[in-house]
C-alpha cells in the first residue's frame, strides 16, 4: 500500500481533506454536514497520513495526543452549554451573537461552539484508535 | 437564629478548610504551623462552648440549607445534648491532637499532607453527630471511613499498614452499607428522615413487623464501626497509624460513632427485649475480650487499643441495659473515656518517640528523663484505674450503681464488669506508671523530656480529668445531664460527686480495686497466662484474611465462567440476544407483517441499489479470507449510504459513507492484529448454528422494518422540526438542528461517551503486549523529552 505515488500524493490529500472537514463542520448548520461528519473526515485524514508515513509523523504533526483533542472537545462543549448560566437560560440554550467583521455580518452562536467541539471528541476519538491500531506496523 | 444557623456552618466548614491549607502552612512554617492550623479547630470548639448554655437548658438547636430539596436533601444539623458533647470532644480533643501531630511527625516528608487527613477526618465526624438529614448523616458516617483508611495506611509503604487500612475500611464501610439499608428501613416506616424529628415515632417503628430487621441493620452498623465482638479485630489493627492518629481514633471519634449512634436511637429503637439484650450480650463480650486481649500484649499502644474496645463494650452494655443510671453512666463513662484515652494514647507516643520503643517488658525507670511525662499518665491511669478525685471514678461509681442488682442477671453483669475493670486498672498501671518506676534500663534512643507540643495535648486531658470531677456540679449541669436527657429521650438529672457514698457500688469499687492490684502484682504471669491459653489463635482476624481470600477465588470463579476469554462466543452471546429482542415481541405481540406486497413501481435506480447489496452479500458469502469479507461487508454499507442519498437524507448518506470507510479501515486494521487464522476454521455443527443465527438476526431487522413501514406516516415532528428549525434555532438544515440544538443535551452525553470509549479501547489495545514500550512510544510526553 505504501507506495511512491501514495506517499507523494498523501500529504495534499490530508490537507484537503482537513480543509474540506472544516467546510463541512461550518457549514453544517445549513446545509449536510456538522461537527460529528467533520470529525470524521478529519480522522480519516489522520488516517491516510498515517498509513503513508507513519504514526509517529502524525503524532508529531497534530502534537497533542488524540485522547487530549477528544478531552477538549468535550470540554468545549459542556462549555457551550454553560454558557447558558451567564445569562440565566437553561442549559444548552442556543445564543447567538451578528458581530460585523471586515463589513461582513458573522452569526457567531453557542451552538456553533458545541458543534465545534462535537468535532474534536470525534476527531480525538477516532484518531486514537485508529493511530493505535496503525502503531503495529511501526514496531 | 441567623447568625447561630451561619456560624455553625462555618465550625462545621472550618476543619476543611484546615485540610485545604494544610500543607501550604507546613510548607511555610514547618512543624511549628501546627500552632496556627490548631485554630481552625479551637474556633469550632470555641463556637460549640458557646452554645452549651442554651442546650443546657433543654434547647435543640437546629438549622441548616436546602441541598437537593427536590429530593428532600437537607445540609441540616440538630445540636442537643449528645451531639454537643461529642462535637466538643472532636473539636476540643482535636486541637489537642493537631499540635501533638505538629511536634510528633516532625520533619516527616508528608507532614503536610497528614494534617490535610486528619483535618477531613474531623470535619467527617462532625458532621456524623450533628447531622440531622439521614442520608447527610450516612454520607459523614462513610466519609470517617474513608479517611480512617487514609490515615490508618498513611505509612503506605509499609504492608502491615496497608492491610490494616484495607481491613478498617471493609469492615466499617461493609457495616455502613448495612446501616443505609436500615436508615431506608427507618425512613420508609416513619416517613421521616430527619434524626430530630424521629422521636415522636418510637412507638411506631417499635410496632413494626420490620422492627427486628431494621435492629440487626442498624447494629451491623454501629458494631463494626465500634469494633463490637466479633468485629473487634480491626481496631487493635489500626495501630498501624500514627500515634496522634490512634489518639484521636480511640479517644473522641470514629469509634464512638457507633456508640453515638446507638446512643442517638436509644429513644426510638430502644427499651425493647431485643434491643435490651442484644447490646449487653455483645456489649458483654466485647468488654471481656477486650480486656483480656489487652493483658495479652506487650505494646504501649496495643494495650490501649483493646482497653478501648473493652470500654467501647461497657458504653454499648449500658446503652442496651435499659435503665436510668446506666444511661447516666454511659454519658459520665464516654467523657471520662475520651478524657483519659487521648492522654495515655498520646503518652504512650511520647514514650515511643523519646526511648524509640513500645515494648513494656523493655522501659523502666523513666520517671527521672521525664517527670513531666511522668506525672501526666499517672493523672490518666488514675482517671483510668477510676480512683477519686478523677472523673473516671465518677464514671465507675455510676456504672456500678446502675448494674448491681440481686436477680441473676445482674449479678453476672456486675461479675463481668468488675472482672474487666480490675484488668483495666492493670493495665492503667501498666501503661502509666510501669514504664517510670524500678530502674532505668537500655532504649533505643536516650529518654529526655518531650518538647511541649507532644505534653501540651496529653497535660490539657488529664488535667481536665479532676477539674470535672472536682466541680461535678458544672460539669453536671452544662454536660452530663444533657447528654443523658438526650439518649433517654426525657430530662435527666445527674447528681453524682466526689463525696463518698457508703452503700454497694463503693464496695464493688474497692473489690475492684483489689483484683486490679493483684493483677498488676503479677503482670508478666497473667501475660503468660492468657497468651498460654490463647496459644497462636488469632480468631476474626484471621478469619478476616480467609474472606477476602475467599472473596477473590469466588470472583476468579464468576469470572471464568462468564469471561471465558473467547471472542466467538460473546458474540455468538450478542447476537442470539439481537435474535430474540427482535423476533421474540413480533410473534409473541402479534406484530408480525400483514403481507409482503412487491412494489409495483420499482424504479431502475432502486433496482440498481438492491442488486449491488445483493451483489456484497454474495461476495461476503463466498469470501475466502477474511480481508476480502470485510471489504465485501463494506458494500452493503455503501448501497445503505446511497438509499439514503436517493431519498433525502444527504446528511445521513454522508455519515454513512464515511462510518462505513472507517469501520472496514479498522476493522481490517484490528483483524491484522488479532493473529487470527487467514480463513475459517469452523466445522460442521458451528457452521449450522452460525447460519441460523445469522439467518434469525436479518429475518427479525427485515421483519420489523416491514412492520413499521406497514403503519401510516406520523409527520408531526418532521412538520414541528421543518417548520420551527429555522425560527428558533436559525438552522436550515434540519438533522443538524436536531443534533445540535434540539437535543443538544443528548448529543453531549453521546460524544461524552465516543470519548470515554476512545479511552478504553486504547486501554485495551495497550494492555495487550509488551506494555511498557507501548506506553514509552505512545506519550507524547516522552517525545518532548
Amino acid at each position: 500500500m505504501n507506495t511512491l505515488i501514495f506517499r507523494t500524493v498523501a500529504p495534499f490529500i490530508t490537507a484537503l481533506m482537513l480543509l474540506f472537514s472544516l467546510f463541512i463542520l461550518l457549514r453544517g448548520h445549513n446545509e449536510p454536514g456538522g461537527g460529528f461528519i467533520g470529525g470524521l473526515i478529519a480522522a480519516s485524514a489522520l488516517a491516510i497520513y498515517g498509513i503513508a508515513f507513519g504514526v509517529e509523523a502524525v503524532r508529531r504533526a497534530i502534537r497533542f495526543h488524540p485522547l487530549a483533542i477528544a478531552g477538549f472537545g468535550l470540554l468545549l462543549s459542556c462549555l457551550a452549554g454553560l454558557i447558558s448560566i451567564v445569562f440565566a437560560v437553561p442549559f444548552m440554550t442556543g445564543l447567538w451573537v451578528y458581530p460585523v467583521l471586515a463589513g461582513v455580518e458573522v452569526p457567531l452562536s453557542s451552538v456553533m461552539l458545541f458543534d465545534l467541539g462535537v468535532y474534536f471528541v470525534v476527531l480525538g476519538a477516532v484518531a486514537s484508535i485508529a493511530l493505535a491500531l496503525e502503531e503495529r506496523e511501526a514496531d | 437564629m441567623a447568625d447561630v444557623t451561619a456560624l455553625t456552618f462555618l465550625a462545621l466548614c472550618l476543619p476543611l478548610i484546615g485540610a485545604l491549607v494544610a500543607p501550604f502552612i507546613i510548607r511555610a512554617f514547618g512543624a511549628g504551623g501546627a500552632w496556627l492550623l490548631a485554630v481552625a479547630p479551637l474556633l469550632a470548639f470555641l463556637h460549640f462552648l458557646h452554645l452549651v448554655p442554651q442546650i443546657a437548658q433543654g434547647e435543640i438547636i437546629t438549622g441548616g440549607y436546602d441541598w437537593v430539596p427536590g429530593l428532600g436533601l437537607r445540609f441540616s444539623w440538630f445540636l442537643d445534648g449528645l451531639s454537643l458533647t461529642f462535637a466538643l470532644l472532636i473539636t476540643g480533643i482535636g486541637t489537642l491532637i493537631v499540635l501533638y501531630a505538629g511536634g510528633y511527625l516532625k520533619g516527616h516528608p508528608d507532614h503536610g499532607r497528614f494534617f490535610s487527613f486528619i483535618f477531613l477526618f474531623m470535619g467527617a465526624m462532625l458532621g456524623v453527630v450533628v447531622s440531622d438529614s439521614f442520608l447527610m448523616f450516612f454520607i459523614f458516617w462513610e466519609l470517617t471511613s474513608i479517611t480512617s483508611f487514609l490515615l490508618i495506611g498513611f505509612d503506605h509503604e509499609r504492608e502491615a499498614a496497608r492491610r490494616a487500612a484495607l481491613q478498617a475500611l471493609v469492615v466499617t464501610g461493609g457495616g455502613g452499607l448495612l446501616l443505609l439499608a436500615g436508615l431506608l428501613l427507618l425512613w420508609g416506616q416513619t416517613g421521616v428522615a430527619q434524626l430530630s424529628e424521629l422521636m415522636p415515632f418510637g412507638d411506631v417503628v417499635r410496632g413494626s413487623p420490620l422492627y427486628f430487621a431494621t435492629l440487626l441493620l442498624v447494629l451491623a452498623g454501629a458494631f463494626t464501626k465500634s469494633a463490637q465482638f466479633p468485629f473487634h479485630f480491626w481496631l487493635p489493627n489500626a495501630m498501624e497509624a500514627p500515634t496522634p492518629v490512634s489518639a484521636y481514633l480511640h479517644s473522641a471519634t470514629m469509634v464512638k460513632a457507633g456508640v453515638y449512634l446507638l446512643m442517638r436511637l436509644n429513644p426510638v429503637m430502644g427499651a425493647t427485649p431485643a434491643w435490651e439484650t442484644l447490646l449487653p450480650v455483645f456489649g458483654g463480650l466485647t468488654l471481656v475480650t477486650g480486656s483480656v486481649l489487652a493483658i495479652r500484649q506487650t505494646d504501649l499502644k496495643l494495650k490501649l487499643a483493646y482497653t478501648t474496645v473493652s470500654s467501647l463494650g461497657l458504653l454499648v452494655l449500658l446503652t442496651g441495659f435499659g435503665s436510668d443510671y446506666a444511661i447516666e453512666a454511659a454519658a459520665l463513662y464516654l467523657v471520662a473515656h475520651s478524657l483519659f484515652k487521648g492522654a495515655l494514647f498520646m503518652i504512650a507516643g511520647i514514650i515511643d518517640h523519646e526511648t524509640g520503643t513500645r515494648n513494656i517488658t523493655r522501659l523502666r525507670g523513666l520517671r527521672k528523663a521525664m517527670p513531666l511525662t511522668f506525672t501526666i499518665a499517672m493523672a490518666a491511669a488514675l482517671s483510668m484505674a477510676g480512683l477519686p478525685p478523677f472523673f473516671g471514678f465518677l464514671a465507675k461509681e455510676e456504672i456500678y450503681t446502675a448494674i448491681a442488682g440481686s436477680d441473676l442477671y445482674p449479678i453476672l453483669v456486675t461479675a463481668i464488669a468488675v472482672f474487666a475493670n480490675a484488668l483495666m486498672f492493670a493495665i492503667a498501671f501498666a501503661v502509666g506508671l510501669r514504664p517510670f518506676v524500678g530502674r532505668l534500663v537500655e532504649t533505643p534512643k536516650h529518654p529526655h523530656e518531650a518538647p511541649v507540643l507532644l505534653w501540651l495535648g496529653p497535660a490539657v486531658l488529664a488535667l481536665a480529668g479532676p477539674l470535672a470531677a472536682l466541680f461535678s456540679g458544672v460539669t453536671h449541669s452544662a454536660i452530663s445531664s444533657p447528654m443523658a436527657s438526650a439518649i433517654a429521650g426525657a430530662p435527666k438529672e445527674l447528681s453524682i460527686s466526689l463525696t463518698p457514698h457508703i452503700g454497694l457500688p463503693l464496695a464493688l469499687s474497692l473489690l475492684t480495686i483489689l483484683l486490679g492490684i493483684a493483677v498488676y502484682w503479677q503482670l508478666d504471669r497473667s501475660r503468660t497466662f492468657v497468651a498460654y491459653v490463647l496459644h497462636s489463635a488469632r480468631g476474626p482476624d484471621r478469619g478476616f484474611d480467609h474472606f477476602i481470600a475467599g472473596l477473590v477465588r469466588f470472583a476468579h470463579g464468576v469470572i471464568g465462567v462468564v469471561q471465558p476469554r473467547r471472542l466467538d462466543l460473546y458474540v455468538a452471546c450478542t447476537f442470539v440476544c439481537v435474535a430474540a429482542i427482535l423476533l421474540v415481541p413480533l410473534v409473541t405481540h402479534d406484530g408480525l407483517p400483514l403481507g409482503l406486497v412487491w412494489p409495483t413501481d420499482l424504479r431502475l435506480r432502486e433496482a440498481g441499489i438492491m442488486l449491488i447489496a445483493m451483489l456484497g452479500l454474495i461476495a461476503v458469502l463466498i469470501a475466502r479470507d477474511r480481508l476480502t469479507a470485510i471489504v465485501s461487508l463494506g458494500i452493503q454499507g455503501f448501497a445503505v449510504a446511497l438509499i439514503f442519498l436517493l431519498f433525502g437524507a444527504p446528511d445521513l448518506a454522508f455519515t454513512q459513507f464515511m462510518v462505513e470507510t472507517l469501520a472496514v479501515v479498522i476493522l481490517a486494521l484490528v483483524m491484522t492484529r488479532l493473529r487470527l487464522s487467514p480463513t475459517d476454521s469452523r466445522h460442521g455443527a458451528r457452521r449450522l448454528f452460525d447460519i441460523a443465527l445469522s439467518l434469525a438476526c436479518g429475518l427479525g431487522f427485515a421483519l420489523l422494518l416491514m412492520r413499521a413501514t406497514e403503519a401510516p406516516f406520523n409527520s408531526a415532528l418532521s412538520d414541528f422540526f421543518n417548520a420551527h428549525s429555522k425560527l428558533i434555532a436559525h438552522g436550515a438544515n434540519v438533522v443538524n438542528v436536531i443534533i445540535v440544538d434540539f437535543r443538544g443535551t443528548d448529543t453531549l452525553g453521546e460524544i461524552a461517551v465516543v470519548a470515554v470509549t476512545g479511552l478504553a479501547i486504547l486501554a485495551l489495545i495497550r494492555i495487550r503486549g509488551n506494555t511498557e514500550r507501548r506506553l514509552a512510544t505512545n506519550d507524547p510526553d516522552a517525545e518532548e523529552a
